[in-house]
């Protein structure tokens, strides 16, 4: 499965990730009406000393939120599929926010994928990554990748961004060698 | 090639755009594209670079940071950027005026030999206005007072502004309330930057009344005394008729394009490439004459009084290159883009830049001074005779079009056009107001911005409204926009006008869109309002009258001070794109709405052309009831726009 690979070295913490997911999950394309509507990131940047980390849904293999859901509506429809929630199933109890080890699950208010009568309640339910489910429908790469400028994500097998991790490391160390 | 014709209407800038796409050579265009998506921070104003404990942002999610880490919330930091971009804008055209008063303190001194009075007509109704001695005295000894006079004005540091007093009564006591009367040129700019210097003024609020203050000082300022000396100096714009598109320019000749602003140099450039001497070099190295176009607002200066024609406007500055057939592209200041030293060496043309204000890695620097102008002009013919030779006639793309147009039309040439010569007055104009047969005067000005289709949002504004027989006053780029359309022809009101603003331009014998200069000459906007509201009938203040403004493709920060003031002088004005004020509530609430309480008039953000338009005819009608006018003679129904034609270039 590909997932959104970061790499930290080159964030600037600009956020343009962020306004890019929240839009590529609002109605419109306005980003002033999108922000009125409750569109809001599933992608956050983290400070780590001087470095920037964008961080997302890593989609886990054993996902702690999928078991920790008491109503079913975090899932996955199958292998190498991503983790999705069911905005009308959530109850809103926060476990998943929780148990997730990375902290990129939250609660938050109406989105496009509730039903009319829920937002009308104005309930919550949790957002996470999905990795652009409509994006890739039309074959185009999750909205946060497309939106860096400076190409510090990736959408890729973490395989080959392992490879490269690999060559880097190899390189470093032939280098640490001829010393 | 797919894609031209969304960056461009024009048939000559979709060609030219073709042949960038095959030559593989990038334009702003593509520029643009790869800058995508631009930052939603930026365009909404709440990033702040204003010291160093930041960069700082606010998130507009309202989760994260709601403050900088001075405390600013996105009302200052957006309040504080927005009076920062307007003082460049205003620096920009008041800089530009400084320059014209110190050619005419040269004049004036006998210090050089480029430049002499040529109204003395408008210098001496100048004299009299500010109280200078003029009666018995040479038209030098009276233009160095003017000059030494005006000179002031810019480091004027109490008081207020002399041209104030050119404004009625209303937008001076509006002004007063708000403490935004401009007490010297150059000094609200400084004020300005102070005020948004780290921990100073966090007011919104106020910091916006400090950019309408700054901006009053270049309209009702450097702008309007940039117009009046140029006037002095270049001469009074009279009708002329010219033509413009990339089609002026020729095959056979040298052909030299002015790009920039000041009219200090292209002036003489225009005298220069008449010398014989000259064109006999020309002839020489086998060209056919010494061919002079102009792109963005030193063409509108040139073509206001010379005739001189217009290669296009301003994103039209690389397709000129392009066409293989330009000598030299000589620039001075404000709107002329570093991507021309790059793209020159495509092509035999050589980029030469001119100003000690501006200059350009790659580009040939020829510095002008005003004391040396003739020598400097003759210089840089030379090069592009010299440079004819090197033209590589298997990259020649000159496009067809060119069309016909009738410009300079002023505060002053307007008497006589509606008068006559003998009985000169505004009277035809109100009188066709108040009739309702012309049903208002909508200014419609600014720039070209490649993320909206090029021409197209001006040509669509403009044409919906005289077609509902509201005449059009422009400026800039968009007066070039339409020019290239026809639109500036006398023929252009049987084929686009109403049949109220038919009967006056055919009972005048005038366009239906008047072009009345560059854009320091929107002052010429305010000073016919002026004009209009002294006339009398139609409202004794500027909020009263039947009066709109518009810049549909804005990019500089000059258009926001030109908005700015416009606005604050009581005129309702709709722009595109919105202004980066989006991040703040308050201060796009103070700008839309209350400002209609302090100034009696609003910004209005529309990105769609025709409702634009229409929003500028709602706002003039609701004047003319407010007038107790008669609703228009001829009413038309409202077109709405095709909605594919609404959607903006994405590259």
């Amino acid at each position: 499965m590909k997932r959104i690979v970061a790499d930290p070295a080159k964030c600037m913490a600009c956020r343009a990730c962020g306004i890019a997911c929240a839009l590529a999950h609002a109605e419109g394309e306005d980003l002033v009406e999108a922000i009125l509507e409750g569109a809001r990131p599933r992608v956050y940047v983290e400070a780590a000393g001087k470095l920037a980390v964008p961080l997302q849904c890593r989609h886990c293999e054993d996902a702690p939120c999928v078991r920790v859901c008491p109503s079913g509506a975090l899932s996955r429809a199958g292998e190498d599929e991503p983790v999705l929630v069911d905005q009308d199933r959530c109850i809103g109890c926060a476990f998943c926010v929780q148990a997730c080890p990375f902290g990129v699950i939250r609660l938050a208010g109406r989105g496009k994928a509730m039903s009319a009568d829920r937002q009308v309640a104005g309930l919550k339910a949790v957002i996470k990554c999905d990795l652009c489910a409509s994006l890739r429908a039309e074959g185009r790469e999750p909205a946060c990748v497309t939106a860096c400028p400076v190409g510090a994500l990736s959408f890729e097998e973490v395989e080959a961004s392992a490879k490269r991790t690999r060559a880097r490391a190899a390189a470093a160390a032939a280098c640490e060698g001829k010393r | 090639m797919a894609g031209s014709q969304k960056r461009s209407v024009d048939p000559a800038s979709q060609a030219m755009i073709d042949c960038a796409c095959e030559a593989g050579v990038d334009i702003a265009w593509d520029r643009l594209a790869a800058q995508e998506p631009q930052c939603g921070f930026g365009a909404l104003g709440i990033c702040c670079r204003n010291c160093a404990m930041g960069p700082c942002r606010i998130d507009p999610f309202g989760e994260g940071a709601d403050k900088g880490v001075c405390g600013a919330t996105a009302d200052t930091i957006v309040a504080r950027n927005l009076l920062r971009s307007l003082l460049g804008g205003a620096a920009a055209h008041s800089d530009h005026g400084r320059e014209i008063v110190h050619a005419l303190a040269l004049a004036a001194e006998g210090k050089s030999e480029a430049y002499r009075v040529k109204s003395p007509a408008k210098l001496r109704k100048l004299a009299a206005e500010y109280g200078i001695e003029h009666e018995g005295r040479t038209d030098g000894e009276v233009a160095k007072d003017l000059a030494h006079f005006l000179l002031g004005e810019f480091g004027k540091q109490e008081g207020e502004l002399l041209d104030v007093q050119r404004a009625p009564e209303q937008q001076r006591k509006n002004w007063q309330v708000v403490g935004a009367v401009p007490r010297g040129v150059d000094r609200e700019i400084v004020t300005g930057m102070h005020m948004t210097n780290v921990g100073v003024d966090n007011d919104p609020e106020h910091l916006i009344m400090g950019a309408v203050r700054a901006s009053l000082a270049d309209g009702w300022g450097g702008s309007m005394i940039a117009t009046d000396v140029s006037d002095v100096l270049f001469g009074s714009p009279r009708w002329v008729r010219s033509r413009a598109n990339l089609g002026v320019l020729k095959d056979d000749e040298v052909n030299v394009i002015v790009h920039g602003h000041e009219p200090t140099l292209s002036d003489v450039i225009v005298a220069a490439s008449q010398d014989p001497g000259l064109l006999a070099e020309a002839k020489a190295k086998g060209a056919n004459g010494i061919n002079l176009a102009g792109i963005c607002c030193t063409a509108n200066e040139i073509l206001m009084r010379h005739g001189i024609p217009i290669a296009g406007n301003y994103l039209q500055q690389e397709l000129a290159i392009l066409t293989g057939a330009v000598e030299v592209m000589l620039v001075d200041v404000q709107c002329v883009w570093p991507s021309l030293a790059e793209l020159q060496k495509c092509f035999h043309t050589k980029v030469i830049s001119t100003s000690s204000k501006a200059k350009f890695p790659g580009a040939t620097h020829i510095e002008f001074h005003e004391d040396e102008a003739m020598e400097t002009a003759r210089k840089i013919l030379r090069i592009a005779i010299d440079n004819f030779a090197n033209r590589d006639r298997s990259k020649v793309r000159i496009p067809s079009e060119q069309e016909g147009l009738i410009a300079g039309f002023t505060t002053e040439n307007v008497f006589e056009m509606l008068g006559g010569r003998y009985r000169p007055s505004y009277r035809p104009l109100n009188d066709g107001i108040q009739t309702g047969r012309l049903r208002g005067v909508a200014g419609v000005v600014g720039c070209n911005n490649p993320k909206f289709t090029h021409d197209e949002y001006h040509l669509a504004m403009v044409k919906e409204l005289i077609r509902n027989d509201v005449l059009v006053v422009q400026t800039g780029c968009s007066a070039i926009a339409c020019g290239k359309a026809g639109l500036l022809a006398p023929e252009a009101a049987e084929k686009y006008a109403g049949k109220g603003l038919q009967e006056i331009c055919r009972a005048v014998g005038i366009p239906p869109v008047l072009h009345v200069g560059s854009c320091v000459d929107n002052s010429r906007i305010l000073t016919a309002c002026a004009e209009m509201v002294k006339e009398g009938g139609i409202g004794d203040s500027f909020d009263k009258l039947p009066v709109a403004g518009a810049a549909p493709e804005w990019m500089s920060e000059k258009a926001i001070s030109i908005g700015m003031y416009v606005v604050a002088s009581g005129i309702y004005t709709v722009v595109n794109p919105a202004l980066c004020v989006k991040g703040s509530r308050v201060v796009e609430e103070l700008l839309t709405k209350s400002f209609e309480k302090l100034f009696g008039a609003t910004w209005a953000f529309e990105e769609d052309p025709v409702r634009g338009a229409r929003l500028m005819i709602d706002h003039i009608d609701r004047k003319r009831r407010d007038l107790g006018l008669p609703g228009p003679m001829y009413e038309v129904p409202y077109a709405p726009r095709a909605e594919k034609a609404a959607v903006a270039v994405a590259g």
